[in-house]
């Protein structure tokens, strides 16, 4: 099984962004791999040792994205792919997609292609369906079950509902959740393994292609307005006292 | 403008977040409503009463079931055709990758889970969180049509006006071999749901935080834990309950095995928006406030005078929510005549 995970280098989910003289800041907070993209990874590592094959990791980033790829090699990842080109600034999702779709082919034989849900910078979650779309590939996303027989793929899907159970064929795009558990941490040797790696670098030439057009502008990012809220703490001689005077607090909201 | 909007429907029931974006879609000027599905003229009904004045229905035996990629054929193929200025969806689950699919379809870009938005002379302006929440950014788009997801809750629901109607039209489905095929569902334990819900009680890791509780003899340490969880958690769910609200939870209360991961509120869980937030027993780490900071009124439970979670209060009691939870329950019940 040739399994790629494709992954998106962002600032800490802790770390405090804010907009600076128009540009987005995260001060020294350390970037680190999407974390939905370590469930991928982790669900794709499993899914080679179900099945044999290989993962590859792939970024489409400048050169310090390659501490994400170090660090899914050092997970268990057996090789990494760079996309890395000048002319690749201020993508949109379908241009991000364009160059996915470009490198899961060149990198060729991929059965399947794993995708975080969403990317926790834009918040977007629409890279996984629109590179399947490119690719004409079945777009299986939010997977939470996946059973693979040949060539023959089921899966379950999260839905608002509960899960929707669909079969389609390899090769598949996956987009995945928390399901298949907690990301597991790098080991001594992968970590060793991933400090040598040479990672190799592709500009758009290697993949063949022009630099896709993004049709999505940002023309303003702001901070949100800061919501002051002064906590009223409500106190009282005995928890039922305290629930009386809240209950008529919230009900005063006129929101229930 | 000429805007569309997309009905998400689950079996013929649609999701609230659909008729709200026929109402933002009504602030631009006329609304064709897209009905996709079998059986579902009932839909097309409601689509009208909601404000849409047209409809394009199709209705068809192989509809019968959402798979992206015959739902986003039969859309682009129709749009291609009829060309509309403007496609809207709901920020659901299928409605955004409808849109995302619809786009690369008809090479244009989707501008996804919109908190506002305006037009000017046809080019529209929407704003939206990203850095789930920390900032805020503007967008537009260059190419036509414009696709736009509307986030769930921001967005006023319009009043059903009861038999309303308009025209019409119905549409063929996409023919062709698509690559999925729908085996069946499993539904998940019934309740409100968390995304649609208007008022949401919520449990932390502070749930199974109470000694006087005695476990039943025989359980290990991580056995007595989730069963004093549990013991918490029901407080949890009867308050919900007494309020006809959904239950949420922390990724804390998640991980330890208290409720299943379906009511996981924040970055990693569901974002919610619900009008009246209580937290019990959670602290309020930045993960969990991504999910839940624009609820209208949030009330936090929690024993720690200092906890981050009163910053973003309306209402704070610092207490001991096994006493708090309960005689809340109770004070409601009374209040609310049940
Ligand atoms: C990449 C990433 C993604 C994440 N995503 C999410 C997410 O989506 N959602 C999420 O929630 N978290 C998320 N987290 C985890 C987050 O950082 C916190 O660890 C988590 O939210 C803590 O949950 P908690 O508030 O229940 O637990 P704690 O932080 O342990 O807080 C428990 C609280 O309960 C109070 N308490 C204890 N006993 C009582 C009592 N008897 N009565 C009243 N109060 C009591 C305590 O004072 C404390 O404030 C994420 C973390 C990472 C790294
Ligand atoms: N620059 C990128 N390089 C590699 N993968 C990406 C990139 N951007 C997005 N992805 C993948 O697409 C998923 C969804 O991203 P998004 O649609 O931007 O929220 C991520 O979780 C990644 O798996």
């Amino acid at each position: 099984m040739k399994i790629v995970v494709c992954i998106k280098q962002v600032p800490d989910s802790t770390a405090k962004v804010v907009v600076e003289h128009g540009k987005v800041s995260w001060g020294d907070a350390p970037l680190i791999m999407n974390p939905w993209d370590e469930y991928a990874l982790e669900a794709a590592l499993q899914q080679k040792e179900a099945l044999g094959g290989t993962v590859t990791a792939i970024t489409i980033g400048d050169e310090s994205t390659k501490e994400a790829l170090k660090r899914a090699l050092a997970m268990g990842a057996d090789d990494a792919t760079l996309i890395c080109d000048p002319a690749l600034v201020n993508m949109d999702t379908q241009a991000t997609a364009q160059v996915l779709a470009a490198t899961i082919l060149k990198t060729g034989g991929v059965d399947m292609a794993f995708f975080g849900r969403q990317a926790i910078d834009g918040d977007a979650g629409l890279v996984p369906a629109q590179t399947a779309r490119l690719l004409g590939w079945p777009a299986l996303t939010l997977a939470s079950v996946i059973k693979i027989e040949g060539i023959n793929v089921r899966v379950e899907r999260g839905i608002e509902e509960g899960r929707q159970i669909v079969t389609a064929k390899l090769p598949a795009v996956f987009s995945l959740t928390k399901d298949f558990g907690e990301p597991r941490y790098p080991s001594f040797m992968g970590i060793r393994k991933a400090s040598r790696a040479e990672i190799p670098t592709w500009p758009l030439t290697e993949l063949g292609i022009a630099a896709p057009a993004s049709v999505i502008a940002w023309p303003e990012i702001i901070n949100p307005p800061s919501r002051e809220v002064k906590c009223e703490f409500i106190t009282g001689g005995s928890p039922e006292e305290i629930s009386e005077t809240l209950a008529n607090k919230i009900l005063a909201e006129k929101v229930l | 403008m000429n805007t569309w909007v997309y009905i998400d429907h689950f079996k013929g029931n649609a999701l609230p977040a659909s008729w709200e974006t026929i109402g933002v879609g009504k602030t631009l000027g006329n609304v064709t409503a897209l009905v996709f599905g079998s059986g579902i003229e009932a839909l097309a009904k409601a689509a009208f009463e909601y404000g849409a004045d047209e409809v394009l229905l199709a209705d068809d035996a192989s509809l019968v079931d959402y798979r992206a990629e015959a739902y986003a054929t039969t859309l682009s193929k129709l749009s291609a055709e009829r060309t509309p200025d403007l496609l809207l969806f709901p920020t659901t689950t299928r409605g955004r990758e409808l849109a995302g699919m619809v786009a690369i379809d008809l090479r244009t870009g989707v501008m996804v889970d919109v908190t506002s938005l305006e037009a000017t002379g046809g080019k529209i302006t929407v704003t939206r969180p990203i850095y789930a929440g920390k900032l805020l950014t503007k967008e537009t788009c260059s190419s036509r049509p414009q696709i736009i997801t509307l986030r769930g809750r921001a967005f006023p629901k319009p009043a059903q006006q009861a038999g309303k109607s308009g025209t019409l039209t119905k549409v063929a489905a996409a023919i062709g071999d698509f690559p999925t095929k729908v085996e069946g569902y499993t539904t998940s334990e019934s309740g409100v749901s968390l995304t649609d819900a208007s008022v949401i009680v919520s449990g932390g890791r502070g749930v199974s935080n109470n000694p006087a509780l005695t476990p039943p003899a025989g359980l290990d340490e991580k056995q007595a834990e989730i069963w004093r969880a549990q013991q918490g958690f029901a407080l949890v769910i009867d308050l919900a309950s007494a309020l006809g609200a959904a239950v949420g939870a922390s990724r804390a209360a998640v991980d330890a095995g208290y409720v299943p991961y379906t009511h996981q509120v924040g970055q990693t869980g569901k974002v919610v928006s619900p009008d009246v937030y209580i937290a019990c027993g959670i602290s309020g780490a930045i993960q969990h406030l991504a999910g839940m900071r624009t609820s209208k009124v949030i009330v936090a439970i929690n024993k720690d005078p200092e906890a981050p979670i009163f910053k973003l209060a309306r209402y704070g009691v610092v207490g001991d929510l096994f006493q708090i939870v309960p005689a809340l329950t109770v004070a409601f019940k009374k209040k609310m005549g049940k």
